[in-house]
């Protein structure tokens, strides 16, 4: 759509004929929608950001602006560096390396395949995608728990606790399993865009499997490429499921940005701090957006 | 990608602003709607309070309105989640104009809920009816003061507390204590901690520590033990700082948790204190320190969320002991915490006077009476305790021995915020920071929480 309108003298200003006013009329409820529940929000947190609005106590009824004084204590606060370090560890290594790299080996393998293995493999991979974060949550603290774990069961070695020894290679592995089926379905669908009779050529002169993928198959889903990482990158970084896994600790050890404002301003109270908190991650979010939109448009 | 860009950062706001269930509806055909909360639900936490509440005062109370030509609907609103939580839905609910006509607090929330203006003094929502209650005489002027604010009473007292150490009796026979152990100082807690160390008992002594327990760690925790020291978190308008009670509090933590005689690890957990009440069931925690609710709530052999069979048998209780002998709080040879709830009305409900006379109703003898049918607590009112304490002997204790060396917390605005501290300082030293170090570190905090040093005595 971007493209579309900045191409005025190749596309019709007026491609449905229905002229400023009716059109606008159309696309009103939804701006409208867009204005109360996205837009309005994002500002209100901005101003909220800038006061020291509290969930309870005398602060609660009468707010005063204090200006930059919470972005001066989230920033300055060790807490928020260390949340936003173990957000970055999160991102990269259930995102861009787990989900992105797992999906596409998923994707490239079963490639040609049809039957009863890829349908199972396939099924299997979306319904970690779809069942409910509470029940997925629970399986997993099931799964890994100190004391009764399945894991800790098969591997005979009971009072081992993962969520307590490695929390962020927990939430790491979990959210890898959790969100893989977006990055294999979006893959699956670009390899069956590049033209097999590259494929074909490269085989023909010789080229190994490496070669093929680097020289024919990455060039064609390059956007592809990047769009999901651009999408999981963002999803993954204001992911809130770690939290039903462990709540954030121990003592602090897996506490994520998402984490981090909800006991700030939830848990904590502090509501002012935790609008300035998530204006940052607002900011964070659009610079990463920015870069691979960068990344992308370089494509033409 | 905007969307999620921004919605997730929306959530905040649109959280505040959106959460809540409706409050008391309109008045469509004459009929009074009510609607009562507490962090009770059937099958769960507080099961016998939820049962109490449906299927007794419901329709008990309706029936009486009835009968005064009034047509009242009475709706309970179930919860069963930490009590962090309940607080934070609450809060929601009530910052949007929501929420329950009668609900449930904390006493310790009732400083910054009534400065948030969540709930007012009971003679401004209601009228004077509240101030003329048959019960206020009762009631004793400590258990009053935890549902007094600024000297305005914001709801009706629901009843006291206390902490003891419980202990496991058979353990404690493989060890070889006595079946009516006492300990007189924390010397003898490390001691007999040893034994059963030495006896095989996997976690000889469960003391909550860390902030994943929230306030549980204060109460049944930090505070016991500074009150035993003979300190006091506040204490003439003064905050205590990095003082000698509280490095005394956190060395003995430091004691427990790096020689193995408590388990670090369950600090930590994200359920920690669920567990410590399953090792506890299961036999494998020598001895406890918590409040009554475990008595009733958690080990009673009819519902406790984990039922021991054999609770009169198996488990005792001590009193908590000062450091040594003489050194607690008013030179107190043993020490103990309290507080409690307190019912209060919504301030914009939009029937107060019927809902306090629902308030009222739960809190009346008979209806205390009936609540407490075999699930015995210590409730507000001296004349129902007199019938109903005898029967149990641990709120006996607690009533008789407990009560009157008991301290509370202080009901300002802020001691959440400090008490979230001074978890953390605890969650330091179970983690190997020395006692002194993670002193100065709340010192630090408190002064920022405080208003400066110049609110803090070191």
């Amino acid at each position: 759509m971007a493209r579309a309108t900045s191409h005025p003298d190749r596309y019709s200003a007026d491609a449905a004929g229905l002229g400023r006013a009716r059109a606008s009329a159309f696309t009103a409820p939804a701006l409208l929608l867009i204005a109360v529940f996205l837009v309005f929000p994002a500002l209100w947190v901005l101003y909220l950001g800038l006061t020291n609005y509290r969930l309870t106590g005398i602060q609660a009824a009468n707010p005063e602006v204090v200006g930059a004084e919470n972005f001066l204590t989230a920033l300055t606060n060790g807490e928020f560096w260390n949340s936003t370090w173990l957000t970055f560890q999160f991102v990269l290594g259930s995102a861009v390396i787990g989900q992105a790299v797992l999906g596409f080996a998923i994707a490239w393998l079963l490639r040609d395949r049809t039957g009863p293995l890829k349908r199972i493999v396939e099924g299997l991979v979306i319904l970690a995608w779809i069942l409910p974060s509470a029940v997925v949550s629970f399986l997993w603290v099931a799964l890994l728990d100190r004391d009764g774990g399945t894991l800790n069961t098969l591997l005979g070695i009971p009072g081992f606790g993962w969520l307590l020894e490695y929390p962020m290679a927990s939430i790491i592995v979990f959210n890898t399993w959790r969100g893989t089926a977006f990055s294999m379905m979006l893959y699956g669908a670009a390899l069956g865009n590049v033209p097999p009779s590259h494929l074909e050529s490269a085989r023909l002169a010789g080229a190994s499997g490496w070669q093929q993928l680097r020289d024919v198959v990455f060039p064609h889903i390059r956007g592809h490429i990047l769009t999901n990482l651009l999408l999981i990158s963002l999803w993954t970084f204001n992911d809130f499921t770690p939290f039903m896994l462990t709540a954030g600790g121990p003592d602090g050890k897996s506490e994520i940005l998402a984490v981090h404002v909800y006991k700030e301003a939830i848990l904590g109270g502090n509501l002012g701090v935790g609008a300035a908190v998530s204006t940052v991650i607002l900011l964070i979010n659009l610079a990463v957006a920015v870069f691979y939109l960068r990344l992308l448009r370089r494509r033409g | 990608m905007r969307f999620r860009t921004i919605s997730a950062t929306a959530v905040l706001a649109l959280s505040v602003a959106a959460c809540g269930q409706s409050s008391s509806g309109g008045d469509g055909g004459g009929t009074i709607e009510l609607s009562i909360t507490l962090n009770a639900i059937a099958g769960g936490k507080n099961a016998k309070s939820a049962a109490y509440i449906q299927n007794w005062v419901i329709p008990k109370f309706e029936a009486a309105q009835k009968a005064k030509g009034k047509d009242v609907k009475v709706k309970f609103i179930p919860s069963g989640v930490d009590d962090e939580q309940y607080k934070t839905k609450l809060s929601l609910d009530l910052k949007s104009g929501k929420g329950a006509d009668v609900m449930d607090i904390d006493g310790i929330w009732a400083g910054e809920f009534a400065e948030a203006g969540y709930i007012k003094p009971l003679s401004e929502v209601v009228g004077p009816e509240a101030d003329s209650w048959e019960g206020w005489s009762q009631i004793p002027d400590a258990v009053q003061g935890l549902a007094t604010y600024n000297g305005k009473k914001v709801g009706l007292p629901y009843g006291t507390d206390g902490r003891v150490l419980y202990f496991n009796k058979t353990l404690m026979a493989k060890a070889g204590l006595p079946e009516d152990w006492q300990p007189k100082s924390w010397q003898e807690i490390l001691d007999a901690g040893g034994k059963l160390k030495a006896a095989g008992v996997p976690v000889p002594i469960q003391i909550n520590a860390g902030t994943a327990m929230g306030e549980a760690t204060s109460m049944q925790g930090v505070l016991p033990l500074l009150a035993g020291a003979g300190g006091e978190i506040q204490s003439g308008g003064k905050w205590s700082g990095a003082s000698q009670p509280l490095k005394d509090a956190l060395g003995l933590y430091q004691k427990i948790y790096s020689q193995g005689l408590g388990d670090p690890k369950l600090q930590q957990e994200a359920k920690g204190r669920d567990k410590s009440f399953a090792q506890f069931a299961e036999g494998k925690i020598g001895i406890l320190m918590e409040g009554d609710y475990f008595w009733r709530g958690v080990v009673n052999p009819t519902d406790g969320v984990a039922k021991m069979a054999e609770r009169d048998k198996v488990v005792g209780y001590a009193m908590i002991p000062a450091m040594d002998a003489g050194k607690g709080i008013r030179g107190q040879d043993f020490v103990s915490m309290s507080g409690g709830s307190i019912r209060a009305i919504n301030p914009g409900s939009e029937n107060p006077k019927e809902a306090f006379e629902l308030l009222a109703f739960t809190l009346s003898p008979e209806g205390l009476k009936e609540e407490t049918k075999g699930n015995t607590r210590i409730t507000p009112r001296t004349d129902v305790n007199k019938e109903i304490l005898a029967g149990d002997p641990l709120l006996t204790f607690i009533s008789e021995k407990v009560l009157p060396v008991t301290a509370y917390r202080p009901p300002v605005a802020v001691y959440p915020q400090v008490s979230a501290a001074l978890q953390e300082a605890t969650a330091a030293v179970v983690g190997g920071t020395a006692p002194d170090a993670a002193a100065a570190e709340y010192q630090k905090k408190l002064e920022g929480l405080v208003g400066g040093a110049g609110n803090v005595a070191s």
